[in-house]
């Protein structure tokens, strides 16, 4: 497989990620190196071809935003928003996400080997995500669609006006959002929670010992009895 | 938007560098904040009953020399002054209080920007780049610092806006994020016999925590209390004599990330700032927790 490596000191990120949107047929089946990205924003947003980005270091806001088709490795920590609005192909971070890891994606699978920050998950649409330490408050806020693994523990307010997105978490959740309750594992659920495990390399990580969380579906419609809340 | 950068030396030998180590820092942050920076530098302390007071004159044209001749003279103090350009750094032994009104009887049009043995206060309106030219931020010795770069949101563009603020000797605040009960806070503590410069907001909690530790607060406990009372969103960024202290509010609405090395602990905004510092690889890179509070001491 060609490697084609770009170095950020001395080539301006808006060149690269325009060479990262060309004609898909020459780009499919290459993998690209960008170092010294120095926490830069919009690292590798926007693709839309069958490429695989390693990030050799600290990405900044909203790295491989956007995202279809591609592979993007982070080797370090992302800032604010990484794969925000993804809609398919594979973001990993090895180090820690900011806030609003994976706000709003869509599709493809979004896997953070640290731990995310604030509103991880939040209004999440029907990607994958699958974190390997904590998460912090107000996570899976208003979430759609999808499926949400944290290895660890998760802040305040998790689910808060979830919808039929799945929570799936081994640690303690500090307190959980309105209308978000435990849900009971079923074989669907399952399965789905260890395809996960086995994408993100937690193959040894046991389905069992996680607890899932959904939505109580209490607001879904208008109760009169609420009148005085409005 | 707003910038902020950190830096606290513990390799003596590079404590001689930090204006070098922490320029790229505050250079990074000019997208966040490019209508004005500022800097607290916390350097060899002066003698012990001596004072320094950071001044700031507003205009390059300035008459230093007839200004420290007109102090000596008047005050029958002894005093070494050091200008640069439109600022200049007082020390003497007179008492502060004397000196504070001594200023404002003969030199209103001079802003006192600090008072202390250690701190120094430069801040000014431009580029973070342009700030650090006019002061020489690059030739900066000391053991830590705390530096801003400011994008105004809700009050004036002007000098005296700019952070970093100071409540007390050798004591310094810098803050990213927006406070909604900015006026309330200011007339509550108007009352309170506290006075203010301006109508900032970063004033007013910088205003507020050092009513709390004129009650008695210790730091953590006035920050304690600033949970409880500040209303909005903020990172504040505060340096003491021997130490720099870091807090995020509760909803984690504004960004910092922490760089903790053998040698130095840097903080700021965004990694972006942090990505220059020598070794950066094998420090430990972190983003600090909501409602936590932050101290690294020299």
């Amino acid at each position: 497989m060609d490697n084609i490596s770009f170095d950020l000191d001395k080539k301006p990120l808006r060149e690269v990620n325009q060479l990262l949107h060309g004609d898909a047929a020459g780009l499919n089946g290459k993998s690209f190196t960008i170092e010294n990205p120095n926490g830069a924003h919009s690292i590798a947003v926007g693709l839309k071809s069958d490429v695989h980005v390693t990030i050799k270091g600290h990405a900044g806001y909203y790295a491989a935003g956007m995202n279809q088709i591609a592979k993007v490795t982070i080797e370090g920590s992302a800032g604010s928003g990484v794969a925000e609005n993804m809609m398919s192909g594979v973001v990993h971070v090895k180090g820690f996400a900011s806030n609003a890891a994976g706000a709003t994606a869509n599709g493809g699978l979004l896997i953070i080997d640290g731990d995310a920050g604030l509103r991880c998950a939040i209004a999440l649409k029907g990607a994958d995500i699958v974190v390997g330490g904590s998460v912090g408050s107000f996570s899976a806020f208003m979430a759609q669609a999808g499926n949400f693994v944290i290895l660890g523990d998760a802040g305040e307010g998790l689910g808060d006006s979830i919808y039929e997105a799945k929570i799936f978490v081994r640690g303690k959740v500090k307190s959980l959002g309105a209308d978000c309750e435990v849900k009971t594992m079923d074989a669907e659920s399952k399965k789905i929670l260890t395809d996960l495990l086995a994408k993100s390399g937690h193959v040894d990580v046991k389905p069992e010992s996680f607890t899932q969380y959904g939505s109580a579906r209490t607001l879904y419609h208008f109760h009169v009895d609420n009148a005085g809340a409005y | 938007m707003c910038g902020i950068v950190g830096l606290l030396v513990k390799n003596q030998t590079m404590r001689d560098n930090i204006g070098e180590l922490m320029l790229p820092m505050l250079i990074g942050m000019t997208e966040r904040g490019p209508d004005s920076a500022g800097m607290a530098i916390f350097g060899t302390p002066v003698a012990n009953d001596a004072r320094k007071f950071s001044l700031y004159a507003g205009t390059d044209d300035f008459d230093w020399k007839q200004f420290e001749q007109a102090f000596e003279k008047s005050l029958n103090a002894q005093a070494k002054l050091e200008p640069k350009t439109n600022h200049a750094v007082l020390t003497t032994s007179h008492s502060p209080e004397k000196v504070k009104t001594w200023l404002k009887t003969h030199y209103p049009q001079l802003h006192l920007l600090s008072v202390g043995q250690l701190m120094d206060i430069y801040k000014d309106i431009g580029t973070p780049a342009q700030v650090a030219d006019r002061y020489d931020f690059e030739k900066f010795k000391g053991t830590h610092l705390v530096g801003h770069t400011r994008m105004a949101t809700e009050s004036a563009v002007t000098p005296a806006h700019a952070h970093p603020f100071t409540a007390g000797e050798d004591w310094c605040l810098v803050h990213n994020g927006s406070l909604s009960n900015a006026n309330s806070l200011r007339r509550k503590l108007q009352k309170e016999g506290i006075e203010f410069e301006t109508d900032n907001d970063t004033e007013a909690a910088c205003r507020f925590l050092q009513w709390r530790m004129r009650e008695g607060d210790d730091l953590e406990t006035a920050l304690n209390h600033g949970f409880d009372e500040l209303d909005g969103f903020y990172t504040l960024l505060m340096g003491t004599k021997n130490a720099l202290a870091l807090v995020r509010d509760p909803f984690g609405c504004k960004p910092a990330i922490i760089a903790e090395h053998d040698d130095y602990v840097a903080i700021a905004s965004e990694f972006r700032s942090l990505a220059h510092l020598p070794d950066i690889k094998n420090a430990k890179v972190f983003e600090p927790s909501p409602k936590e509070m932050y101290v690294w001491t020299i």
